[in-house]
């Protein structure tokens, strides 16, 4: 499936648009600090890409706001609560996905978070993930095995079962790694499209930094633990500034409109005849 | 809010996903009643099926038939076989819940209180407590399940611990419980050997895992057990779902691991020890029954823990049934039975996961 399907109602409990800060966050692996004081906030309804070099610390970062990782400095909700499974969703980078589990069964796990320890999901949470899988298509899926879908279908599945948390924060590490240009873009407009309509707020930690740019309403660029650069698009991705980060000399380019980025030219070995 | 769209159709496919299948659950209730009028009526003593049904109706409250059997009959009905009928299937429950429960806080569908030596452990207690006189009671607790219970949760603490990390690879896991069950029969057969003759004679007898020597006595000691830590693993099913994505995974959807599988792994290790101390080692129970639910009906622990539960029951009653009969007047003990049929279940398990991993 190419189209991203169009949402056709509001789900049952829209989530409360709600932001979230960060203020000073050290996050420590053993000896390496993984990161060394992050300042981030993330208004309501935004989408906010997390961009950066591998090993920078964007997944640590999502993990740290997802309570997944013990860190100094806080994490808070606007209303001063930290998040937890109710308002941040992750969608991890390499899902697992257990074997023999159906995708409805799979979703129905987003309802976790929602239910007492000994409580058992209701009808209402059935209806839930009913009701997720209609708006992503994946209705004809409920039965399958998780294990058995294709890299586009999967990476539906597991934004299903983020959905299925109900959570005002989406958290994407690296959602789309995995998938064809194509997929790629479907996933991301219909994450782009549920975040409109429900009033989400995103965000994503992105390798390729023009698509990040094409959804992102705001960059943050993180380099050894650091945000070293944060704001609208076309600032951060400064040629200067990202070649530094990346170590490596970039240009960015602006073609029809959209940001490029790309690698300065580079002096072939071999010069074909 | 906006109308949906006619989503009966997919409301249906989806709840069906969910639920407890009511076909396998009805099919496995009366596989279990099937079971268990089969065990009633077949023995040395030929009890008629019409006759054993009017003497039970007879027994419940406000209802007065006449029972077609005779006092003899009625002792061997009431006092012999339906006493072990319905050990036997507490017995299986147990063990069948046990395995379940650890396959999914193991993450390891090879998981089993014998091969984790939980079995092998719990025995250990019981042939201490047993063999040095610790059988003394407080009320319906007995020493014996308690000193059971200690040897089981030393035993799959070591296990794990042994195999850190134990839910990426099942191997190390199992290896681990090779271990632990390797430590504790030597342990076993060394107090053994400090015991007197008649006392050997008795524990080896148990300890072979029968339920021969039952009466109602073992069924008011396992019940309480069955009881609160079969609803407490029950209660779990559902984390334990959650926890098949990952420990990472499963506290982002709000599950703290850890604690789950704490409560969990000693409800299971009770469950385990409660059993081992009355009915002696029955292998395998906890690894056949919770494959066949998977095989045929689903993966998920919501269907899987329950199902297992009766399923359990109904497989150790019938393997029972055939163990008291099979080589009449003579009776094997129902442990050789169970292994006969686990382990070659076991191999083909190990095979097919094995292919899994591979692939």
């Amino acid at each position: 499936m190419t189209t991203a399907p169009a949402p056709r109602s509001a789900a049952p409990a829209l989530p409360v648009p709600a932001a979230l800060s960060c203020h000073d966050v050290h996050v420590a692996f053993d000896e390496t600090e993984a990161l060394r004081g992050v300042d981030l906030h993330l208004a309501a309804g935004e989408w906010l890409g997390l961009i950066g070099p591998n090993g920078a610390g964007k997944s640590t970062l999502l993990r740290a706001i997802a309570g997944l990782v013990a860190h100094e400095g806080t994490v808070a909700l606007d209303c001063g609560r930290r998040p937890s499974g109710v308002d941040v969703a992750l969608v991890p980078q390499i899902p697992i996905l257990p074997e023999g589990m159906t995708v409805a069964e799979y979703a129905l796990l987003g309802r976790s978070p929602h239910l007492g320890w000994l409580a058992v999901e209701s009808r209402r949470d059935r209806r839930i993930v009913s009701e997720v899988l209609e708006r992503l298509e994946l209705r004809d899926f409920a039965d399958r095995p998780v294990t058995h879908l294709s890299g586009g279908e999967t990476q539906r599945v597991v934004l299903a079962r983020a959905l299925t948390q109900q959570a005002p924060i989406l958290l994407l590490d690296e959602p789309t790694s995995a998938l064809d240009l194509g997929h790629r873009d479907a996933v991301l407009e219909l994450i782009d499209t549920l975040r409109r309509s429900d009033g989400i707020s995103v965000i994503a930690a992105m390798h390729d930094l023009g698509t990040a740019a094409r959804f992102a309403d705001r960059l943050a660029l993180i380099d050894r633990g650091r945000i070293v650069a944060d704001g609208p698009p076309r600032s951060v991705l400064a040629p200067g500034r990202l070649s530094d980060v990346y170590a490596t000399p970039l240009s960015v380019h602006t073609v029809e409109g959209e940001i490029v980025v790309l690698p300065a030219p580079r002096a072939r070995k071999d010069h074909q005849p | 809010m906006a109308t949906l769209p006619a989503t009966g159709e997919t409301r249906s496919a989806t709840q069906r996903a969910f639920r407890l299948p009511p076909s396998a659950a009805a099919g496995t209730l009366v596989a279990l009643a099937a079971v268990a009028l089969l065990s009633a009526t077949t023995g040395a003593a030929g009890l008629a099926f019409g006759d054993v049904l009017a003497a039970l109706v007879d027994r419940l409250p406000l209802v007065d038939v006449d029972s077609p059997l005779s006092a003899r009959q009625e002792g061997i009905l009431f006092q012999i076989r339906l006493p072990r009928l319905v050990l036997g299937m507490l017995v299986g429950g147990s063990l069948a819940m046990a395995g379940a429960a650890y396959q999914g806080v193991f993450r390891n569908p090879l998981a089993d209180p014998y091969l984790l030596g939980v079995s092998a452990g719990a025995g250990f207690g019981a042939v201490l407590a047993l063999g040095f006189g610790l059988d003394v009671g407080w009320g319906p607790f007995d020493a014996l399940p308690a000193a059971a219970f200690l040897g089981a949760l030393v035993a799959v603490t070591a296990s794990a611990a042994i195999a850190r990390g134990a839910w990426r690879s099942p191997a190390t896991l199992l290896l681990g419980g090779i271990a632990m069950a390797a430590f504790f029969s030597a342990a076993q057969t060394y107090a053994i050997g400090q015991l007197s003759e008649t006392r050997t004679r008795e524990v080896l007898s148990w300890l072979f895992g029968q339920l021969s020597t039952s009466g109602w006595r073992q069924v008011w000691i396992l019940l309480p057990y069955v009881v609160i830590c079969g609803m407490i693993v029950l209660l779990h099913r559902r984390h334990l779902d959650v926890l098949r994505v990952g420990d990472d995974e499963a506290r982002s959807l709000g599950l703290n691991p850890g604690r789950a599988r704490l409560v969990v792994i000693a409800s299971a290790s009770l469950l385990t020890a409660a059993a081992v101390s009355v009915s002696g080692l029955i292998a395998f129970v906890g690894l056949v029954v919770p494959h066949i639910v998977r095989l045929l009906v689903s993966h998920s622990y919501r269907v899987i823990v329950p199902l297992s539960a009766l399923g359990g029951a109904a497989f150790l009653a019938l393997v029972d049934t055939g163990a008291r009969t099979l080589t009449a007047p003579a009776e094997l003990p129902v442990g050789v039975i169970t292994a006969f049929v686990g382990a070659p279940f076991f191999a083909l398990a190990l095979w097919r996961n094995a292919r899994q991993v591979a692939t």
